[in-house]
């Protein structure tokens, strides 16, 4: 669409203020996702305080050496995201595609982390096994389906970026996109406590 | 439009919407409370546990101390607080007497504790309060509130073993069921043991409703319920069973000769 | 100037007729009308399933329908007024109303508005494909396991259930974000929130309800999926799951659904009731405060409709309070409409009197849910004809009759001619008199010990007359129901022209010609009161009129941007224009759930990649555009 010359001058000269629709937007989505993942958590106390012991059955408590691993490089993810989401807004396009680059590399290294800890785990036991498999599973590889979603979506803003979409006159999608990613970050600290931790540290 | 809001109308809104309903919810509250803990407990500690458990869409119903298991009927003695423990056997089920008291869940997994007191000996009708499929609305049961000590002679009677059959006909229908596919699901005590799949018979001759308060525990229904139950109770669990004329006939007058 | 400026506006916001622009269009009102066609159809099904199961019922062991048939009405009719009538209804009209009430063009997010009412409406065929095979979910709306799972109800009956619903609640969500941003984002300048509508206030309300209610329904159905598709164990009691989880999960969902439901009807309520009693509202903020604190408590008091699975004395009381706590906002609201009532000179056409009918069942609803928050009432009676009466109350009397009302207000707006007054009234005292009749002997029936959910009973009883009162209740409601329908399409052709304004209304909407233009207003209105047509003389002909010209904004797809609070404008907003991607992305959601309800992995990839593919489409961002 073309802005008309003889437009009203007020309303259109100025820089927008306030906050995007599309940024409103996003945080309803991550409210009503975050009520999701902590309605996913309180299921898995509520179930594990109604067992007899936790783990059920022979399983071990979950294996921490490769979450070690993992959770640094999501946490740190977020610095990159960041980066491109500052660089977006002042119209630096070189960083702005090298900091979504690395974003998607370091999101991309865990969920291959991920699936390298399935390979293993699913050989000790499955989600059909009982009800701690069940959560286990359900938990992780939900968010694990999160980070793929913020993979696309960091995809999609590389893909514009690369053909010079933004600018000083638009950055909206890579804010939202960057709300998203730190979103998918921080749960996962929930579920590290929750899922990975806890059967460690709280004694049934 | 009119103009600002008169004196009275903010009194009307405060005070009929706000002030007047809290001191009433205040008070209902201290009832609820009150009431509540009252029926937590019975006055006085139940000397008797009967233990019922849900099935879909018959009731059993054990006395753990005597031994004595029926179905359909709960017997307890009338003028003292008894416990009713509460199980499910399959879905959710809910144990409801509405002249004796409120509701309690049979939920698989669990164990409830419930109190009844049937302050007049009497007969008292009870129906499953949580949907649980197809027969649901045919889940019914009653309750039988005897003076203590005709409830310890029947307790005592029902506890014992099935007697054995005193006729020729009686004594062919022991055999068929025995041998029949009866016995996979039904336990006789003193006959035959068969788990829990469907009611126990040993006093059979003694209820008063086949298929849980379906229809009237005669012979006639008693011959129709055999070989074809889904007809009056649709869909229920027992299974069509084709007998001969002359085995159904044992066998209905064995099960009513069970008192 | 001004007439230019219409016509340009016309030029650019008109769309074509035709199958494209019907396919494509984004347009608020446009939506809207589906939605509220859409849901009502759904009412008439719910109706008729709700009319088969009282025959049924009209004597003791009766059997014109199997026992499986029963379950499967009483199932869908249960799940089709909750989620395919009631909130959708009220959310056409939302879509239709907040736009124009708020002075917007059209709601923050045009083509997600679109693609909302596709997934409505294929959930809903979804849904109803299950009663055209004979394999309708059957263990009613809040099928609880085990009963509902794999093992208890095999076959797809209960995945109709779970995907049905998965997938609504995406339709659910989309549309809730939505009217949140648009009430944050798109108010004209001035309208400041404390000068937001009672009805805006009410969608704003009920829409954060959804936001954080809806996930609970989600997670426990795609738990159940898994369960029943996949062989997991949330609610295997074997493998150390648990039922009780599932109903912790469906009320934490379900009671604020009854006030995701209920709110909006409020907010109808508090928008007829000042204008037929020709005066302010009384109260305003009490009102707003009442919507937002219901809302609130809602999310505290979902363990009453577990008071009989033997959860702790404490727990039960804490439950108790809150229930109790939560009809002081509506105490709050109910005399706020009767002092605004009797302050004011009231006028009794239709619309009015279904809201007084509303007053007057509502009151008997809530105190009978009252009633349930005493522990032991509740106990003996909790899943009796009692309940049945109690939610019919709140729900048909609490809702349905604002929505009538709300129809009989809109309609002149929405499709530009009056109702039929005579049919009008004669429609109401139908309704009225047929609902009491249907409703009122439940209470007694269940009192007597008539659990719900039985498809036949034992003669002797003492519930043979509530019964039958109960049936002819019920046909005399449906012949009400008949005449509001027929009311609707006569007047749909024969009705008088509404004018812009048949009721002296205070809020925008009456600003505006009826039905709207295409781009609602020729320039977005600058408000400087809470009833802004009643006080600002210009706000009249705002169909053509052009006071502002900046506000105009007629070179493009376009609405102003203003601050959350204060309706300051920030900025111009440019609205999307037609597209098919919505509708294409709520085909490929659809084939994702034919595909998982049928175990066709094929065609879930297939809709993936469908659905995919359309939204990277929709999102595409042009070249330089702002
Ligand atoms: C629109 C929907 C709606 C609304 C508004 C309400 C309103 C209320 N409901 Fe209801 N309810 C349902 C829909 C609704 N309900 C449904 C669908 C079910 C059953 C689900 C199922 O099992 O299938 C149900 C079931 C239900 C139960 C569970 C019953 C059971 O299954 O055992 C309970 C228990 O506490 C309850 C309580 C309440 C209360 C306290 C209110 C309060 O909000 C009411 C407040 C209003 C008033 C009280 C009237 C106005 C106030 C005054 C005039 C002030 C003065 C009043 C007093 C001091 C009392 N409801
Ligand atoms: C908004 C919600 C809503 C509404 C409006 C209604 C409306 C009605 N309900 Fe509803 N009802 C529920 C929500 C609702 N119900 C819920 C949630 C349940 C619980 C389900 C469960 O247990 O799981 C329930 C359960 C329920 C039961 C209990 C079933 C049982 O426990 O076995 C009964 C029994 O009488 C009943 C009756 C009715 C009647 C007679 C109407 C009437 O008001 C209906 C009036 C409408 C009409 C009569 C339509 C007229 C249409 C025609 C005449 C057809 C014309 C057709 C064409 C032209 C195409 N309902
Ligand atoms: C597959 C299991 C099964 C078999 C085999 C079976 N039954 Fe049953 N039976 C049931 C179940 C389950 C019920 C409870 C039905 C109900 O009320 O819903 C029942 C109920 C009954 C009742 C009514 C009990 C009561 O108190 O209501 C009688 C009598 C009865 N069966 C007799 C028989 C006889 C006789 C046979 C063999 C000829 C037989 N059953 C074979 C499962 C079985
Ligand atoms: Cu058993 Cu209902
Ligand atoms: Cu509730």
């Amino acid at each position: 669409m073309s802005v008309a010359a003889h437009a009203p001058r007020s309303l259109r000269a100025e820089p927008s203020r306030g906050r995007s629709p599309g940024f409103w937007g996003m945080w309803m989505l991550i409210f009503t996702e975050a009520t999701l993942f902590s309605i996913l958590l309180t299921s898995y106390f509520f179930l594990r305080f109604r067992a007899p012991e936790w783990p059920l059955g022979d399983i071990p408590p979950p294996e921490l050496a490769l979450v070690f691993v993992m959770t640094p490089i999501l946490l740190l993810s977020s610095a990159p995201m960041h980066w491109a989401d500052v660089a977006a807004r002042r119209g630096w396009t070189g960083q702005l595609k090298a900091g979504l680059l690395l974003t998607f590399l370091m999101g991309a290294t865990f969920l291959g982390l991920q699936g390298y800890e399935y390979m293993h785990t699913l050989r000790e036991f499955t989600p059909r096994t009982n009800v701690y498999g069940t959560l286990f599973f359900t938990i992780t590889g939900f968010h694990g389906l999160h980070v793929l979603v913020g993979l696309v979506m960091v995809l999609w803003v590389q893909f514009y970026a690369w053909r010079g979409a933004f600018g000083r006159h638009r950055q909206g999608p890579v804010e939202v996109v960057a709300l998203y990613w730190h979103f998918v970050d921080v749960v996962w600290l929930a579920i590290l406590v929750s899922v990975y931790l806890s059967p460690h540290f709280w004694p049934q | 439009g009119g103009s600002r809001e008169p004196r009275w109308a903010m009194t009307l809104v405060l005070g009929g919407g706000a002030v007047v309903p809290f001191a009433v919810l205040v008070a209902l509250w201290a009832v609820t409370l009150r009431d509540a803990a009252a029926l937590s407990e019975p006055p006085a500690r139940p000397a008797l546990t009967v233990e019922v458990v849900g099935w879909r869409w018959w009731w059993e119903v054990r006395y753990p101390d005597a031994g004595a298991v029926t179905a359909n009927e709960v017997h307890i003695p009338a003028g003292v607080p008894v416990r009713i423990r509460v199980l499910a056997g399959d879905v959710i089920h809910s144990f409801w007497v509405p002249e004796l008291g409120g509701k309690m869940d049979m939920i698989p997994g669990r164990v409830n504790d419930m109190w009844i007191q049937a302050d007049e000996p009497g007969v008292y009708r009870g129906q499953c309060a949580e949907y649980c499929g197809l027969q649901h609305a045919n889940m019914a049961f009653f309750v039988f509130a005897h003076p203590p000590d005709e409830f310890d002679r029947w307790l005592a009677a029902e506890a014992a073993d099935a007697r054995a059959p005193s006729t020729a006909l009686e004594a062919r229908g022991q055999e068929v069921f025995v041998n029949g596919p009866c016995a996979g699901c039904h336990t006789i005590r003193g006959v035959v043991e068969a788990g829990n799949l469907g009611p126990d018979l040993t006093h059979f001759g003694s209820r008063r409703w086949i298929g849980a308060g379906t229809v009237r525990n005669n012979l006639q229904n008693l011959l129709a319920w055999i070989p074809r139950s889904d007809e009056i109770k649709p869909g229920n669990l027992m299974p069509p069973i084709p007998l001969s004329t002359e085995d159904l006939e044992a066998v209905a007058a064995y099960l009513l000769s069970l008192e | 100037m001004s007439t230019t400026t219409a016509e340009r506006l016309e030029r650019t916001w008109e769309e074509a007729p035709g199958l494209g622009s019907w396919m494509d269009t984004v347009d608020h009102k446009r939506i809207g009308k589906r939605y509220l066609y859409t849901a009502f159809l759904f009412f008439l099904a719910g109706g008729l399933e709700a009319t088969i199961i009282r025959t049924q019922l009209i004597r003791p062991e009766l059997e014109l329908f199997a026992p499986e048939t029963f379950n499967q009405l009483f199932s869908m009719h249960g799940i089709t007024m909750i989620f395919l009538f009631i909130t959708p209804m009220l959310f056409g009209f939302g879509n239709y109303l907040v736009p124009l009430q708020i002075g917007a063009r059209d709601m923050a997010f045009p083509r997600l508005n679109a693609f909302s009412y596709w997934v409505f409406l294929f959930a809903g065929l979804f849904l109803y494909s299950s009663l055209l095979i004979g394999r309708a979910p059957n263990d009613g709306w809040f099928n609880y396991p085990p009963l509902s799972s794999e093992e208890f109800t095999p076959g797809i009956n209960i995945d109709y259930y779970t995907l049905g619903l998965l997938f609504l609640g995406i339709s659910t969500t989309a549309g809730s974000a939505n009217f949140i941003v648009t009430i944050f984002k798109l108010r004209a300048p001035g309208l400041s929130i404390s000068r937001l509508p009672l009805f805006c206030w009410a969608i704003l309300a009920t829409s954060f309800a959804v936001i954080f209610a809806m996930p609970s329904l989600t997670a426990a159905n795609v738990m159940l999926a898994l369960d029943r598709m996949a062989g997991f164990h949330f609610f295997d009691v074997e493998a150390g799951g648990d039922v009780v989880l599932w109903q912790h999960l469906f009320w934490i969902f379900g009671h604020p659904d009854v006030y995701i439901i209920f709110l909006p009807a409020v907010g109808i309520v508090s928008s007829i009731v000042p204008v037929f009693a020709r005066r302010r509202v009384i109260g305003y903020l009490l009102l707003a405060l009442a919507t937002v604190a219901t809302a609130v408590i809602g999310f505290g008091v979902w363990v009453h409709h577990m008071f009989a699975v033997g959860l702790p004395t404490v727990a039960m009381a804490f439950f108790a309070a809150a229930s109790l706590l939560i009809t002081i906002p509506s105490g709050i609201q109910i005399f706020a409409w009767l002092a605004t009532v009797l302050a004011g000179r009231p006028r009794l056409d239709t619309a009015m009197l279904f809201v007084l009918g509303f007053i007057f069942v509502f009151v008997m609803g809530g105190v009978t849910g009252v009633m349930f928050a005493v522990v032991p009432f509740d106990q003996q009676i909790t899943d009796s004809y009692f309940v049945v009466a109690h939610f019919h109350y709140v729900l048909f009397g609490g809702t349905v009759l604002p929505i009538f009302a709300g129809i009989y207000y809109w309609f002149p707006k929405i499709w530009g001619r009056l109702m039929h007054e005579g049919l009008g009234k004669l429609s109401f005292w139908l309704i009225f008199l047929g609902f009491n009749l249907t409703f009122f002997p439940m209470h007694i029936a269940g009192l007597l010990g008539m659990p719900r959910r039985i498809y036949t009973y034992r003669a002797n009883l003492g519930w043979e007359p509530w019964n039958l009162w109960a049936t002819l209740g019920a046909y005399l409601l449906a012949a009400g129901i008949v005449v509001l329908v027929a009311n609707f399409l006569l007047s749909l052709r024969r009705g008088a022209p509404a004018g812009r304004d048949p009721w002296d209304g205070q809020t925008l909407e009456w600003a505006t010609s009826s039905p709207p233009p295409a781009y609602n207003f020729a320039q977005i209105p600058v408000v400087r009161s809470r009833e802004p047509v009643w006080d600002q003389p210009e706000l009249r002909e705002l169909d053509r009129r052009v006071e502002d010209p900046e506000l105009a904004l007629a070179e493009g797809h376009e609405t102003v941007g203003t601050s959350v609070l204060d309706a300051d404008r920030e900025t111009v907003l440019h609205m999307p224009s037609g597209s098919m991607t919505p509708l294409v992305t709520a085909l490929g959601l659809a084939a994702v759930f034919v595909g998982l309800l049928t175990r066709l992995l094929p065609l879930v990839v297939l809709g993936v990649a469908v659905a995919v593919a359309a939204v990277l489409r929709w999102l595409h961002l042009e070249e330089g555009a702002a």
